[in-house]
């Protein structure tokens, strides 16, 4: 078939461009199967619970009346009749799914007596007003005549809440709706934050100190002996975290190796309490993310010429000058990498902390798991979650300005 | 960086001493492994030194404790389902993710490698409340799939990195020659790539094989898997029998790494073609 030579590039091109067009759809239907099924297990699931420290429907679902009734009330003052007779309403009748104790232990962490004053409202409210409900309820419990309690009501009718992010940093919304800090014993949190960067930084900083001349000999001396000695590097690497845990449990315990050998030595008399507390803490941490801070180090020493250390040295430096101002300043890049990302993996630690810490040492993820299972907090276990992730993603974005990500893939 | 005959005093101490700390960090690292595989064999009933004697008893009472054989089972259950599944599902995303080019590549392949960058409680509880609502909590099904998830960045990470040293005018040879696409994947590209998938294979059993914190939210007592059982009996009383447990893990880790170790050496025995 004829045709010009214009028309026939064009044809050509388009034909092309159908190809690649085919072959994109080709592969993002590979990609797809794993991107729904990562969305539907793991991405919506995790939103769905951080979703649940900003949800509040616990004072909606057990007084919708009068969440209705007070969407008007501005404090200073008490509320209206109408407010009054809701609540009365709304207590009475209240769906059988509901708990009393649940709505009364919500109210409590914002407004302390809340908890005894719903009970008893709940238990001896009579079924008919006498008088107005407003007389009523005051005369049942004069709480219910200060206003303090109606505006914590109000705050809470929201759908959403502020308050378990700010409990989560210590902060509170004062009856005015201003945020304060929680009264000093009540303060939890901060601390506890402060102490989980404090365990990680402790981690990343000894994970330096001792991965750096690890990498640099093993990369300094001849390939066979150094993959020989990579072994003990990648054998810890690829053990379990549960195994490695109990083997410092074993080796630090009382009457375990460590102290038996001191004692033998004659260097203590009496055995030292070395697991159990910050020590056996940062041991095992230790332990398990220093493989993650040689791998990457050792790849990007790898990458630096050694004709770059004789330079200087021909140059007249001695052998800690051309190490200062020649090889150190090409490591460091990977060397905070590592830093950074051992780092960002203790924050979320809890199994080790759990096993060989004491109760001072304890991270954000413990306290997770505390709302989660023992006081059945969900809104503040999410919140913690919120902090926790947060605080994650934030790092890992100077990661990535790092550059390292690609040192790290490239180690794996 | 070898010694010179002349360095200078000061040089020598940095270089001894660096060495020294060298030598002692690894001594570090694997001395829990090596502490742990002789206590194993103690005749003892508790954990003193020096060991009373040399017996198989703990082995033998782990053999024949059936928490011990059900948290094994499980274990291997749960570890060959969910890499079976994280192998098909992450070598097709990672061929798609090698080759396409769109919009927002970056977004997906964050998503992809999240698993293993979140912390692992916010997966746990997250994957919690979401298997209650729809019954997988206390199930296998529940448990493999949450395991996938998890190990399933392994497989692409590793799958991506062997085709980033793929030629493409292998499959355009193969094409020439006649062969279909489906053809040329199977005969040409999978025998090349294998070794990577074999090894992103490797690192989501050892995953799953390793995992606690979400095993521990969604599984019932029946799931129970090995480290789950060795968290308990910590919590307990370590015993030697922990120690028997903990050796057989160890094996298990040793061949994963050398299996690993050797297919990398024939990935890149095949991507540079010597012999």
């Amino acid at each position: 078939m004829q045709t010009s030579g214009t028309a026939g590039a064009a044809r050509f091109a388009r034909e092309i461009q159908q190809i690649n067009r085919r072959q994109t759809f080709r592969d993002l239907a590979l990609i797809l199967p794993l991107l729904a099924f990562l969305l539907l297990v793991f991405a919506t699931p995790i939103l769905g619970f951080l979703w649940r420290s900003v949800e509040n429907d616990i004072v909606p679902a057990h007084l919708p009346r009068t969440v209705v009734a007070l969407a008007d009330f501005i404090s200073p003052g008490l509320p209206d009749e109408a407010a009054f007779a809701a609540l009365a309403e709304d207590l009475r009748s209240l769906p059988p799914e509901a708990n009393v104790a649940v709505l009364g232990r919500h109210l409590n962490a914002t407004r302390e007596g809340f908890r005894s004053l719903i009970m008893k409202t709940a238990n001896k409210l009579p079924a008919v007003p006498e008088g107005t409900w407003r007389a009523t309820l005051i005369k049942l419990d004069k709480k219910w005549g200060e206003e303090t309690y109606w505006s914590t009501l109000k705050n809470e009718s929201g759908r959403l809440t502020p308050s378990y992010l700010l409990a989560a940093v210590d902060l509170r919304l004062d009856d005015g709706g201003e945020v304060v800090r929680v009264a000093p014993d009540r303060r939890l949190y901060l601390s506890l934050l402060f102490r989980t960067f404090e365990i990680s930084l402790q981690v990343a900083v000894l994970c330096a100190l001792l991965g750096y001349p690890v990498a640099f000999v093993l990369n300094a001396l001849p390939e066979r002996k150094a993959n020989m000695l990579m072994i003990c590097v990648m054998l810890p690497f690829w053990t379990s975290l549960l195994v490695r845990t109990t083997a410092w449990i074993i080796l630090l315990q009382g009457n375990g190796p460590v102290n038996s050998t001191l004692q033998w030595l004659g260097l203590i008399t009496d055995p030292l309490q070395l697991i159990f507390n910050r020590f056996g803490v940062l041991v095992a941490m230790v332990h398990v993310l220093l493989p993650y801070m040689i791998l990457p180090l050792y790849a990007v020493m790898k990458g630096i010429p050694s004709s770059h250390f004789r330079a200087a040295q021909s140059l007249g430096a001695t052998n800690r000058i051309a190490f200062i101002r020649v090889y150190l300043p090409q490591t460091l890049p990977g060397l905070a990498a590592g830093a950074l990302l051992v780092f960002i993996m203790a924050l979320g630690y809890y199994i080790t902390p759990a096993l060989v810490g004491g109760p001072a040492d304890q991270m954000l993820s413990a306290m997770l798991v505390y709302h989660m299972n023992e006081s059945v907090n969900w809104g503040m276990a999410a919140a913690l979650g919120m902090l926790l992730l947060g605080a994650t993603i934030l790092l890992f974005v100077v990661f990535g300005r790092l550059g390292a990500a690609r040192n790290l893939i490239r180690a794996g | 960086m070898a010694l010179s005959p002349h360095a200078s005093f000061e040089d020598k101490i940095w270089h001894h001493g660096a060495r020294i700390l060298c030598y002692a960090v690894l001594l570090f690292l694997i001395l829990p492994i090596l502490i742990v595989v002789p206590i194993s064999f103690s005749a003892g009933n508790v954990l003193a030194f020096p060991l009373p004697g040399f017996s198989l008893r703990w082995y033998e009472t782990v053999a024949t404790t059936p928490a011990w054989r059900d948290a094994a089972q499980n274990s291997l259950i749960i570890g060959v389902c969910s890499t079976i599944l994280a192998m098909i599902l992450g070598t097709m995303a990672a061929i798609g993710l090698a080759r396409a080019k769109f919009r927002f590549k970056g977004a997906v392949v964050a998503l992809i490698v999240s698993p293993i960058l979140i912390p692992i409680v916010i997966t746990a509880v997250g994957m919690y409340f979401f298997f209650v609502k729809v019954g997988l909590v206390g199930t296998y099904p529940g448990l493999i799939l949450a395991h996938t998830a998890l190990s399933v960045p392994f497989v692409v990470v590793t799958v991506m990195a062997t085709l980033g040293g793929f030629d493409i005018s292998l499959i355009r040879a193969a094409a020439s020659l006649g062969a279909p696409p489906l053809t040329a994947f199977r005969r040409v590209t999978l025998p090349i790539i294998f070794p990577g998938i074999a090894s992103g294979g490797l690192f989501a059993f050892a995953t799953s094989f390793d995992e606690i914190v979400v095993t521990f939210f969604l599984a019932a007592p029946e799931q129970r898997t090995l480290p789950h059982q060795i968290f308990s009996g910590v919590r307990e009383y370590v015993s030697p029998g922990i120690a028997a447990v903990a050796t057989l893990l160890i094996i298990v880790s040793a061949l994963l790494l050398t299996t690993v170790e050797l297919l990398r050496r024939r990935s890149e025995r095949l991507r540079t073609g010597k012999r």
